[in-house]
């Protein structure tokens, strides 16, 4: 298959599943490189279908997936050693979180992706291991009364796998909880990073014009807002989802522009100013990082809907009206 | 970690449950407890409504209005009916 950059796989028939190596090659960890750091296409997908892990045989255990190459890659890795079926369903490469939340990871699909497999004659049992985290679009009792299958809900995250097949299919507790440590923040911090290089060239721009319409010439001022800003968009992008925990309320906002004042009072303290400057400059610093702050929100495995919509109708206005007068101040104190 | 108003739709109607334990199995934030062949709701404040409960109770027995807690794709919707999750997230 062409699509994935891979060409070791294949198309599956139904009659003769692929295998799949549990082994991640360089081309695996450079392609999942680039997906994050949003270069090429966000989707990166393999043929949805039945694939062998090991030398699976027809009491293997059937885990269930999304066509997503990264889950994939994150499942056959620790599936080393263990002989199962992986049905792999068509979620548009999409991860199964998201999938299952926009339905694509679903009832219809399981149940469609079961039969175009003929699985009912692959193995015995009426068996299907899902990860948790699908049960958000997969309803279990209508999927059993279509194919027959029950569904089991695995754990959450793939490297409790094993232990979970070990223990006869039971997750522990700690197997069903989702996290949400530091590492899996880091991990999503270039997502947020991304987004913002376009809005910062036009920003980038505006200070260029500021500074040559002022001196005529590009000047120490220029240097010291590109530092201010480049520093507001590192705190919003990477300080935030790192102190997440520990920055003060609820809102994300509110934990942004509280990170943004941090980082505007050491700009100020590095880089003295007029107090007119220094005012403009942290408006807008906080501006940058609440909004950034914000928009984490759809990364986070913890916020709801009704308290998204709560926090943008209550934050944007205020998020604005920092950023108008942080400009007005700023190019004020250019002139005065 | 908890966020604004989790957990405030998810209403379960006792007299539907049939006491499976689905939603014990499915939550990922252990928001119910099963006690004497019923579910409870146990620990509301760390609900996300993600709607995995209500998609699994046979019986019907869960409410809960899921939706993504994105605050991206709620602005993008704001400023084009027709965005989605995808257009604003990094989701696919
Ligand atoms: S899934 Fe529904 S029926 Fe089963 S225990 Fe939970 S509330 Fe009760
Ligand atoms: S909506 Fe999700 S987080 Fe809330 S109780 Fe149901 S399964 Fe748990």
């Amino acid at each position: 298959m062409s699509s994935c950059g891979c060409g070791s796989l294949t198309q599956v028939q139904p009659a003769a599943p692929a295998t799949l190596s549990t082994r991640i090659t360089w081309r695996d960890v450079l392609g999942g490189w680039r997906v994050r750091w949003g270069i090429g296409r966000m989707s990166y997908r393999i043929a949805p279908g039945l694939y062998r892990i090991g030398q699976p045989d027809s009491k293997s255990p059937v885990l269930v997936t999304a066509n997503y190459k990264l889950t994939v890659d994150a499942v056959r890795r620790e599936l080393t050693g263990l002989n199962v079926w992986l049905l792999v369903l068509d979620t548009n490469g999409v991860n199964v979180w998201c999938a299952a939340g926009k339905g694509t990871f679903g009832s219809a699909e399981l149940v469609r992706r079961v039969e175009a497999t003929g699985l009912a004659r692959v193995v015995e049992h009426r068996r299907l291991v899902l990860p948790q985290l699908g049960a958000v679009g997969v309803a279990a009792h209508e999927v059993k009364r279509a194919t027959g299958f029950s569904v089991s809900y695995g754990p959450v995250r793939a490297r409790d796998i094993p232990a979970y097949l070990a223990a006869g299919m039971r997750a522990t507790p700690e197997m069903r909880r989702v996290s949400f440590g530091w590492k899996e923040r880091m991990v999503l911090a270039p997502m947020e990073l991304v987004p913002a290089w376009k809005p910062a060239l036009g920003i980038l721009a505006a200070l260029v014009a500021l500074d040559l319409v002022r001196h005529r010439e590009l000047t120490p001022h220029l240097a010291a807002d590109i530092v201010r800003f480049f520093g507001a968009i590192l705190t919003g992008g990477v300080l935030v989802p790192l102190l997440l925990p520990w920055l003060p309320s609820r809102a994300f906002s509110v934990k942004g522009a509280v990170a943004g004042a941090l980082w505007a009072a050491a700009a100020a303290w590095w880089l003295p100013t007029g107090a007119v400057e220094a005012a403009g400059a942290a408006l807008l610093i906080m501006a940058i990082t609440s909004y950034m702050a914000l928009n984490f929100t759809g990364t986070t495995t913890f916020t709801t809907n009704a308290g998204a919509r709560l926090e943008v109708r209550r934050s944007l206005a205020p998020i604005l009206v920092a950023a108008g007068v942080g400009a007005i101040l700023r190019v004020a104190a250019a002139f005065v | 970690m908890q966020y604004i108003l989790n957990g405030h739709s998810l209403v379960l109607d006792p007299a539907l449950c049939n006491g499976c334990g689905r939603c014990e199995e499915v939550c990922p934030h252990a928001v119910f407890s099963i006690v004497n062949r019923k579910a409870l709701i146990a620990r509301r404040g760390n609900c996300m409504e993600c709607g995995a409960c209500r998609m699994n109770c046979p019986p019907g027995a869960i409410q809960v209005s899921s939706g993504v807690g994105c605050a991206a794709a709620i602005i993008a919707g704001m400023r084009n009916k027709n965005a989605g999750c995808a257009d604003a997230c990094n989701c696919g």
